[in-house]
């Protein structure tokens, strides 16, 4: 245990050093851009006088160092400054958006997980055979698609033409909301009790997270696929075959838990990709996240808020790679034992 | 009784690639009676290797590949079984051992987890517990005294006589009655090899189980085996009682064998290179080696 | 050459793929003699004939002040095209180069460049085009900039995994005997047993570069109008749906049917060369 401890401190300490560097580049691209932050912010109507003063209070008139030590210095209060778009201090902003939006992520990851996986076992298991080719086309036309794009076509199948599903927001308006305690409407309608919150929730979610999954089944089915057909080649599989075993206890079990450790870290890069391709889907489905919020203030360049979202998004992707990699640690026996020497 | 365990008559097998059919067997007989310890002995590529995973059934997969010829085991038509009754053999009525025991092993999971399955393919409704006590039993088998850690292991942690050990308990532990032994130890040095081989032969004595023994290595053979049969380029050049063939080598291919044992060292025999026209000889059988139901 | 073609064209799939990637790259060069209106990639109003479902002469149907969406999704491909190729052509060398470097000098040199790698890479590519798109004038020239800046990294990951494994063979070691110079060691030995992977990334990735640009274009922060684009051109009708169906679901196939096209050759190359995943 103490080696898995040690182990986590140290990408802790790696991903602090990364989001660090992090901050740096993205400070310094919100920096050197032409224009005047403060110009754009207020408007074309705004005096010189008003300008100066937001430039006063942005530090815009200090070398770029300096601006970034005063980043830092409110940084570590835990403050990312005013958002210049909606006035407020951008951790409120955040905190506001980012949870619908990691609702959203959780959801499309565990289909990813729960589709994608199997799909890839089965054309493992049925190698060139017709499972296997549909499996191989099915997963290559997911990925070859941005997620904006699925999300319109499932939306005018499953929304509009079959309308099975909600074509926008997270609930129906008439439904009273539940306390605010995690931010995820499912959970809370759970905490509350409040079942008809929460079938209603479930029910919105489906469409947009599964839009926002389907590129991510394909890469789990083909990584799953790869990496299983690789290992039926290795001697313990031939082992296991000639003892014996079920074919399906050696797909789902023996050939499997060897080939989910190399397949493990491209899934955990691909959900934490989709953190940004939610703001695709959000839009497409006007999801209350982080994406409207993301995009205006984008398009504002509203420094604080761009800085701020970027950091939280970056984090949240690192705490991502950190979890997948403890994964493996308990997965993968020859790591986790190696570390406890 | 005097019908053997395994008979393989006529076995052939060729490749269709796009050059056309590429032969590797030409026509196999061999045959092993219960507790009979047999040698196939032949150089890299000669099929030694593809006559046990035939006999496995391990071959149907692949569609490029054509058989003909008939296996009986134990009065069954192996060659004529569906998948799913030549999976039920194995692991049970017909087991193997490879080559390199580490690799055989899988990394993932824990030698008692593997221990568990084996015994499940033979009773499925076997509990953990029992499992257990039954691989701590057939542990100590194989001389293995402190069973408890080795189960609790996983083959990396485990040195590669450890794991050859453990390979012959899982072989031998659903009591099958016909092994197949695929360069066993090979990957293993040459101590290691030898203790091994012994344990497997006490054992395979005291259980009675046939062996079908594939190997390059002469000097094992000779150990190891009651009788030998040579394999060169997919047809038998030789057969016989093993100290008919060592003493009295008859087929040029088996005295160039023979001549390319190393004196002192042992291990393995250097590549012979197939000048000798003569290699391809026809079969010569020493008394007592003939196939059953061969005219003499 | 001959050999690749000829593997190419008689796998079903990777012929399907040679297929549309062709489709798409001619199309798009010669947008000005297969398009029925080649003048409507611009701005142009016909109020005669706007919104229309698809019917002869507008096959696909006309967009909201009337031009032949045909003709817009082909001349799309054109600008798609030179977007992915200029953004390769930028990232690639840069990627390559300090992947080599890095993975052969190794030490601070190595550590120094692997952090900042690790920097951009720990940023989700959208967000970080996103970002410099936004922070930039949203145009084609800062949209090739923002991609670029997102897409070297994964090169140099890819190459800098490769150096270190090649690093260990014997002919690096070699080379290193006979006292070669560090730059003929990593252009000359090393750089020539990269290639296979290196290019068939590339064409898997002038799909996914398509794709990301079409992204940034459906928020807003791509090419601008009146340059047809696939991704504002689904963003746009995305507010007539369901009745305008046509203006949605023509783009949304055609960057379907690009990146499908490049997917099936880069995966055909990747069996046929033996590049990496």
């Amino acid at each position: 245990m103490n080696s898995v401890v040690k182990m986590l401190l140290k990408r802790i300490g790696t991903s602090l050093v990364v989001l660090i560097g992090v901050s740096m580049l993205i400070f310094t691209i919100a920096r050197v851009i032409p224009g005047d932050p403060a110009r754009i912010a207020l408007g074309p109507n705004a005096s010189i006088e008003q300008i100066d003063k937001l430039r006063e209070r942005l530090h815009l008139n200090d070398n770029i160092i300096t601006q970034y030590g005063y980043f830092i210095k409110d940084l570590s209060n835990g403050n990312l400054g005013i958002s210049l778009y909606t006035n407020r201090p951008v951790t409120t902003d955040i905190a506001q958006f980012l949870p619908a939006t990691l609702e959203l992520v959780i959801f499309a990851g565990f289909f990813m997980v729960a589709f994608g996986i199997p799909l890839g076992i089965i054309a493992a298991k049925y190698k060139d055979k017709w499972q296997d080719h549909s499996v191989r086309i099915l997963a290559l036309l997911t990925v070859s698609a941005p997620s904006f794009v699925w999300a319109v076509i499932l939306m005018l199948l499953f929304a509009f033409f079959l309308p099975l599903f909600p074509v926008a927001g997270r609930i129906d308006d008439q439904l009273l909301l539940p306390d605010n305690i995690t931010g995820f409407l499912t959970v809370d309608a759970l905490i509350d009790g409040n079942f008809t919150v929460f079938v209603n929730a479930i029910w919105h979610i489906l469409l947009p997270a599964f839009a926002l999954s389907l590129s991510g089944i394909g890469q789990a089915a083909r990584l799953t696929r790869a990496n299983m057909v690789e290992t039926y080649k290795k001697p313990y599989i031939e082992m296991a075959q000639a003892f014996g075993f079920s074919a399906k206890r050696i797909a789902t079990k023996y050939a499997f838990k060897p080939s989910l450790i190399p397949s493990l870290t491209i899934i955990g890069l691909d959900f934490a990709a989709m953190l940004g391709n939610a703001f695709l889907v959000e839009a497409v489905f006007a999801w209350p996240g982080l994406s409207r919020y993301g995009v205006q203030v984008i398009l504002r360049k509203d420094l604080n808020a761009i800085v701020g979202t970027v950091l939280v998004i970056s984090a949240m992707f690192l705490v991502v790679n950190i979890i997948v990699d403890l994964l493996i640690t308990y997965i993968n026996p020859r790591i986790r034992l190696a570390k406890g020497q | 009784m005097n019908n053997p365990l395994l008979k393989i008559t006529n076995l052939e097998l060729g490749f269709n690639t796009f050059q056309g059919e590429h032969k590797i067997l030409h026509g196999l007989n061999i045959h092993i009676k219960a507790g009979e310890r047999v040698a196939l002995v032949g150089e890299s590529g000669s099929g030694k290797s593809v006559t046990a995973r035939i006999i496995l059934g391990m071959f149907d997969e692949l569609t490029s590949a054509n058989f003909s010829g008939d296996i009986l085991f134990n009065e069954q038509r192996l060659d004529l079984m569906t998948k799913a009754q030549k999976h039920s053999l194995r692991g049970k009525e017909i087991s193997m051992i490879f080559q390199d025991p580490t690799s055989s092993l899988n990394p993932t999971f824990k030698i008692g987890q593997q221990f568990y399955e084996v015994l499940r393919t033979a009773n499925p409704k076997i509990k953990k517990q029992a499992a257990n006590k039954i691989a701590i039993d057939w542990l100590h088998k194989v001389a293995i005294t402190d069973a408890d850690r080795v189960l609790n292991s996983y083959a990396f942690q485990l040195s590669g006589g450890m794991n050859q050990r453990v390979m012959i308990a899982m072989a031998l532990v659903n009591k099958p009655s016909l092994l197949l032994a695929d360069e066993p130890g090979t990957a293993l040095d040459v101590t290691v090899q030898a203790q091994t081989l012994n344990l497997m032969r006490e054992l395979v004595t005291q259980e009675n189980t046939a062996v079908l023994f594939i190997s390059h290595n002469l000097g094992v053979v000779r150990e190891f085996a009651d009788r030998v049969y040579i394999i060169y380029k997919g047809r038998i050049v030789e057969q016989g009682k093993t100290h008919d063939i060592f003493d009295n080598p008859q087929h040029p291919y088996t005295q160039a064998l023979m001549a390319a044992v190393p004196r002192i060292t042992g291990g393995g025999i250097p590549e012979i290179d197939d000048t000798s026209e003569r290699y391809y000889d026809p079969i010569f059988i020493h008394k007592g080696g003939e196939e059953i139901g061969d005219p003499v | 050459m001959k050999k690749i073609f000829y593997q190419l064209t008689s796998n079903p799939m990777s012929l399907l793929g040679v297929i549309l990637v062709s489709i798409v790259i001619l199309s798009a060069i010669f947008a000005d003699f297969i398009t029925p209106f080649p003048e409507h990639r611009g701005a142009i109003v016909d109020f005669s004939n706007f919104n229309q479902p698809p019917h002869w002469p507008n096959i696909f149907g006309t967009d909201l002040v009337g031009r032949d969406l045909f003709t817009r999704i082909i001349y799309a491909y054109r600008i798609s095209l030179i977007l992915g190729f200029v953004v390769l052509v930028i990232s690639v060398p840069i990627g390559v180069s300090i992947g080599l470097v890095a993975g052969y000098m190794g030490g601070w040199t190595e550590t120094i460049l692997m952090r900042i790698t690790d920097v951009f890479l720990s940023i989700p590519p959208l967000v970080l085009a996103m970002s410099v798109m936004g922070l930039l004038e949203p145009s084609l020239f800062n949209g090739m900039m923002a991609v670029t800046i997102m897409w070297w990294p994964w090169y140099t990951r890819l190459v800098y995994n490769l150096t270190r494994s090649e690093t260990q063979e014997g002919y690096v070691l070699a080379a290193e005997i006979i006292g070669a110079s560090k730059f003929h060691i990593i252009f000359r030995e090393i750089l020539p047993n990269c290639w296979a992977s290196i290019i068939t990334k590339m064409a898997l990735d002038l799909g996914f570069v398509i794709l990301i640009a079409a992204s940034l274009s459906f928020l807003g922060l791509g090419v601008q109008a009146p340059t047809p684009d696939l991704g504002s051109m689904v963003a746009e009708g995305g507010n007539y749906l369901p009745d305008s169906w046509w203006l949605v679901i023509f783009p949304a196939l055609a960057i379907l049917i690009a990146v499908f096209g490049f997917n099936l050759l880069g995966d055909a190359l990747r069996e046929i060369l033996g590049g990496e995943e």
